[in-house]
């Protein structure tokens, strides 16, 4: 089956040809044939080859396919090559799987848009990027998927394009994660200059035979990957552009803005794992930032009206579990919770689209309510996707993966009690704010307008939710603390690619006692939220009364305010430099030369100097014939006089000559 | 001979379109069509056939050669050469005067022979420009395509024409004087030191210069090939041109003509003035850089479609600028790759300025928006090209900006990381492009029908090309000068640029 590797990438881009080049011609249900079929047999092919992959390991758990070299010029031979391992194996498998299901569920929630065709070429396009992304070999094909995938999401933010506002979110997004791009690229040139190679296994073996720990390139050639990373996971400082993302259509959230687009960062961090060890400043930097980010989105998020906001603050915060984990060298932690993340986020997300759907567009969680009788299947999906958000032991999948991250952030080499602190108290947020949700809509009085329709989603919607479900809560059982059954399934298996991670800092207990406290912060966290939420809004309400309190969540929902500073220091004074210099100043400096060159000219030269010289001839030539006329006089004496200097004249000349 | 026949047939066929449409109008066209198909297969069998020579390492780099007597009495002949260089820009310039009939198909309704006659000659100017190994034959060459396209902007330009056309014939002239003026110098002080009086490139490149003769020599190229390339701050004619200048104009100014000028650095300046060119190196690389910025942040201040474009043009032949005096064969090959990929790209934005214009009678943005629902094809087709002038993967102008910065950080890293800054630029104004044209809603109440079958072909062979380059973009990079047949004063520059 490995040699069909290449058949991943390929079979929704073909399917993204076919719809980009006949969409027009088609109908709906074949549509729905190319769009969904080609990422399902995509899907398929996956598997078989994950399969194969497990029973059948390749020699060192390494398949490489190589296509074509890309470009060959003295030395620099990147190629169009697929390099398959336990992590991209992990990586195409999520990546294929969600994107069926998220496709499958398209084929029906979007099948009264217009577009229908444009919106499954987009999304074609997208997964074939994103296994492009997963699968590549060097870090430019590597690069390839990133753009394209970044691609794809501006043009499905700003899908439905009509609206202005869409289209600028769409923008916002690509402008910001290019911000990181461009740091990222910058990092190739580093290590290409000195390393002489972008295929990613050899770079990191120059890496780590060249760059003794902490050198100078080192941390320079990882900080400006951890760039590129931090703007594609949305992570501090460039994570602005994720919560406006959600303009585009709901599965696209939950296929980009979820599962996967938006886990490439900590992809790549994973990948060039062997570099980030090499720059323990920029693994500590990982950490910080992911420990920062999920705390500042937590609290984001909890201060969101808007259900698809605070889901994407939610994925923000999540991103920043990730990367904590990649920051202390919890690198099968990391993945893992992508796995499981990548379940329950789309899961969540596929389910708020469905109460949105009901609702003819409604956003706003205030405005919902009591849908628990009105969407039953969707209420249990959404509920299952939110126990195993906030982590709810046992059950679900979440509690699997984030107490694994809490724990090894405390425990291995990089951990400290403060990231741990970090991550316990987005713990209580994540429970919080998630659960806020599920009271105000599924529970409580209906709060809507309009009632909503009584149509039930059809089985293109409901069987995603389920499937997903279902991962979202066994999808766990594959790795279990020490205590519950000591599973490790997957790091076994993840570790034929990353490090294992060494648990240094543990006393005797604690991972017990810390597990239960995480336990304790997830149920915690969700009676609060069903007190605050739903036993006692009066009391939430009367804390907004407070003016100190209302302002301090009004700078949460605006997400703490970076907006308006990257507004005020980047936007603003590059849309007037554009406008003051719109003629181009180079220009107007030519056209002034030239101007005043020209009255210069004109000024000396009034009455025409060559034309002076002209009439200066005709003066003379008057002044001479003047003269001349003048001897002309007829006096007898004159000539006589003239006659006898001429002789001495000559006479003169004569001599002396 | 196949070398002459290039320059001739676009000449001949020229005169026929000419006289045609006094015989029977309607019938020009077909005939330009016609030459430029057959330069086009012309140069392509070329190409095919020193394929192979050009994929091995060491190859020699000259493919073809033609040379005879002109004016003997002064060293003058004509002398034609070829090398992968030169090859695939004839290439380019062949594919893009068939883009440039097709596209001016519908649009030019006045004096159609005579446009056509223009038309074809500053092709054959620039297919001369590109195989003239004797400086006088090249100068003559450099003149030729000049003239045609002043009459190109000034008789069938926008409203603005008489400006822009007189601007472009004076930047254009000005700068040439100076190159005459440093060929005489050249071929003088050659003449003096070995009594021998030639204009001939090879026997030129022995020339033995005092240093500050060798700088003020090379200045005087280096103001026409900036002007012409453009480097910045010699670039403001472009904008005017392009924007003035009928579809077809534009399409060869960008695609073809401002090739010229970056050709020209490539085969003149930096081997004829190799010192010289060494320490002029940093100087002209952070001109490029500048220009890359510049012309970036100066696009998306646009409002009017081609103007856009036009001020794309500056930011990314500041790559093949960077590129050619980096001199390392990645930026090297990244430059030409560049040349390539943007004469491609931005020939296609500006045919979809001019499909625009046409349909609509205006280029004002401002006045498109929503344009996507009316006409979908065209708008794919904009949002493909705006997509390709960014840099995406996949598509050429990413092989040629990538190789470019990578190898302008081997020698300058600081350099690089700040010139490429303008991969945020370009995504700013090229989203901006797509935004204002295409998406929002049609407010404006446009009703245009969308693309022909004629349009279709034309965009969509560059759309294949396009990713043919970003894809396998071998057989062009494998054009690009080898450093190892270089002169070796070259390598100098490069050490000398190396300020790691």
């Amino acid at each position: 089956m490995l040699p069909l590797l290449w058949l991943i990438p390929t079979l929704p881009l073909a399917g993204f040809l076919l719809l980009a080049l006949g969409g027009s011609h088609l109908g709906h249900r074949s549509i729905a044939v190319i769009g969904a079929g080609s990422v399902a047999l995509s899907a398929l092919v996956a598997i078989l080859i994950g399969i194969d992959f497990i029973a059948a390991p390749p020699p060192g758990f390494v398949f490489r396919q190589e296509a074509w070299t890309w470009i060959a010029v003295a030395g620099f031979s990147p190629g169009i090559v697929f390099y398959l391992d336990a992590l991209s194996l992990v990586m195409v498998l999520v990546v294929t799987v969600i994107s069926f299901l998220i496709h499958l569920y398209s084929t029906e929630f979007m099948s009264r848009d217009e577009d229908y065709a444009r919106f499954f070429a987009y999304m074609n396009l997208f997964v074939g990027s994103m296994c492009i992304l997963v699968l590549a070999d060097n870090l430019l094909f590597l690069y390839m998927g990133w753009e394209g995938v970044g691609l794809c999401s501006y043009l499905l933010i700003g899908f439905w394009y009509r609206d202005p506002a869409n289209g600028r979110a769409a923008r916002k997004a690509f402008i910001v994660t290019r911000v990181g791009d461009t740091a990222m690229a910058i990092g190739f040139f580093l290590l290409f200059t000195h390393l002489g190679t972008l295929d990613i296994q050899p770079l990191m073996q120059r890496a780590t035979q060249q760059w003794p720990e902490g050198s100078e390139l080192a941390v320079l050639a990882a900080a400006l990957l951890l760039g590129g990373a931090a703007g594609k996971s949305a992570q501090l400082p460039l994570q602005t552009w994720l919560p406006d993302a959600m303009a585009g259509p709901t599965p696209v959230s939950a296929l980009m803005h979820a599962a996967t687009m938006v886990t490439a960062g900590v992809y790549l961090i994973a990948r060039t794992h062997a570099l980030f060890a090499l720059a323990p400043a920029v693994q500590l930097a990982v950490a910080v930032v992911g420990a920062l980010t999920l705390l500042l989105a937590g609290f984001s998020a909890l201060a969101q009206n808007d259900i698809k906001r605070v889901l994407a603050y939610s994925t923000i915060s999540q991103l920043g579990y990730m990367f904590l984990a990649l920051g202390v060298g919890a690198w099968s932690a990391a993945i893992f919770h992508l796995v499981t993340h990548a379940f329950f986020k789309s899961l969540l997300f596929l389910s708020a689209g469905v109460v949105i759907m009901s609702l003819h567009e409604e956003h706003d969680i205030f405005r919902m309510g009591a849908l628990r009788k009105k969407l039953p299947v969707t209420f249990w999906t959404f509920l299952i996707g939110s126990a195993s958000l906030a982590a709810l032991p046992l059950v679900t999948a979440g509690f699997y993966s984030k107490d694994l991250i809490l724990w090894q952030a405390w425990s291995s080499t990089g951990g400290n009690p403060w990231l741990w602190a970090a991550g316990w108290g987005g713990a209580i947020l994540t429970g919080l704010y998630i659960f806020r949700v599920v009271f105000l809509v599924f529970f409580g009085e209906a709060r809507t307008v309009a009632p909503p329709e009584t149509c039930r989603p059809g089985l293109c919607i409901t069987l995603p939710l389920i499937v997903l479900a279902a991962f979202s809560v066994v999808g766990g059982w594959i790795e279990t603390p020490s205590f519950l059954g000591n599973l490790t399934l997957f790091s076994d298996f993840i570790q034929h690619a990353l490090p294992p991670t060494q648990v240094v800092h543990s006393g005797k207990n604690d991972e017990i006692i810390l597990e239960l406290l995480a336990v304790a912060a997830s149920l915690g966290s969700i009676a609060l939220a069903y007190l605050l939420f739903l036993r006692y809004p009066a009391f939430l309400h009367e804390l907004t009364l407070v003016p100190a309190l209302a302002s301090l969540r009004n700078f949460w929902h605006f997400g703490w305010g970076f907006d308006h500073l990257y507004e005020f220091l980047f936007v603003r004074p590059y849309l007037w430099l554009a406008h003051a210099d719109q003629r181009d100043v180079i220009d107007d400096i030519y056209r002034m030369a030239f101007s005043c060159t020209l009255r210069w000219l004109q000024k000396i030269n009034r009455h025409d100097l060559i034309d002076n010289i002209y009439s200066g001839l005709t003066g003379l030539c008057l002044f001479l014939h003047r003269a001349l006329s003048a001897t002309q006089n007829g006096q007898v004496r004159r000539y006589a006089a003239a006659i006898a200097a001429g002789s001495i004249g000559i006479i003169f000349m004569g001599v002396f000559a | 001979m196949i070398l002459a026949a290039l320059i001739f047939i676009p000449m001949a066929g020229g005169l026929l379109a000419w006289m045609a449409d006094r015989w029977y109008p309607g019938a020009a066209k077909w005939f330009a069509l016609v030459t430029a198909g057959i330069e086009f297969v012309l140069a392509i069998w070329l190409w095919l056939q020193s394929a192979s020579a050009m994929a091995l390492p060491a190859h020699g780099g000259w493919l073809g050669e033609t040379r005879a007597e002109w004016i003997p009495r002064f060293g003058v002949s004509f002398h034609l050469a070829v090398d992968g260089i030169s090859l695939v820009l004839v290439v380019l310039t062949a594919f893009l005067a068939i883009v440039s009939v097709a596209c001016s198909w519908t649009e030019i309704q006045k004096r159609v022979g005579f446009f056509y006659f223009n038309l074809l000659w500053t092709v054959a100017g620039s297919v001369g420009v590109f195989l003239a190994l004797d400086l006088f034959l090249f100068f003559f060459f450099w003149e030729l395509m000049l003239v045609p396209m002043y009459f190109l902007i000034g008789i069938w330009g926008h409203e603005n024409r008489q400006y822009a056309s007189i601007k472009f014939f004076i930047f254009a002239q000005g700068s040439g004087m100076f190159m005459l003026v440093a060929i005489l110098a050249l071929v003088f002080v050659h003449y003096r030191s070995t009594g021998v009086l030639t204009f001939d490139y090879f026997d030129l490149l022995n020339a033995t210069l005092s240093p500050s003769a060798e700088l003020w020599i090379m200045l005087g190229f280096f103001i026409a090939f900036a002007v012409k390339t453009p480097i910045v701050p010699f670039h403001t004619w472009l904008p005017d041109a392009h924007t003035e200048a009928p579809t077809a104009g534009s399409v060869i100014l960008a695609g073809v003509l401002l090739k010229t000028g970056a050709y020209g650095l490539l085969r003149f300046i930096v081997p004829l003035f190799p010192e010289a060119a060494a320490h002029f190196a940093p100087v002209a690389m952070v001109l490029g850089a500048t220009g890359i910025l510049y012309g970036a942040f100066l696009a998306f201040a646009q409002t009017d479609f081609k103007r856009l474009v036009a001020y794309t043009s500056v930011s990314h032949l500041g790559f093949a600028v960077v590129g050619i005096f980096a001199w390392n064969p990645w930026s090297l090959g990244g430059a030409v790759m560049q040349m390539m990929a943007h004469g491609i790209s931005t020939g296609a934005l500006f045919v979809v300025a001019g499909i625009l214009q046409e349909r609509t009678h205006t280029r004002d943005m401002q006045r498109y928006e929503g344009l996507w629902s009316v006409v979908p094809r065209l708008a794919g087709m904009g949002l493909f090209f705006a997509i390709a002038a960014l840099g995406l993967p996949g598509m050429g102008n990413f092989v040629g900006e990538f190789l470019v910065l990578m190898g302008l950080s081997t020698s300058s890293s600081v350099l690089a990381s700040v010139a490429t800054v303008v991969f945020v630029a370009s995504v700013v104004y090229a989203l901006a492009l797509v935004q204002k044209t295409f998406h929002g809603e049609n407010k404006h109440g446009w009703q245009l029908h969308d693309l022909s079958g004629r349009e279709m072909v034309t965009l969509f062979s560059m759309v294949a090309i396009t990713l043919w380059l970003g894809l396998y973009p071998q057989p062009v990079l494998n054009a690009a000068p080898n450093t190892a047949n270089s002169p070796p004063a070259i390598a100098v520059a490069h050490h000398e640029v190396n300020v790691e």
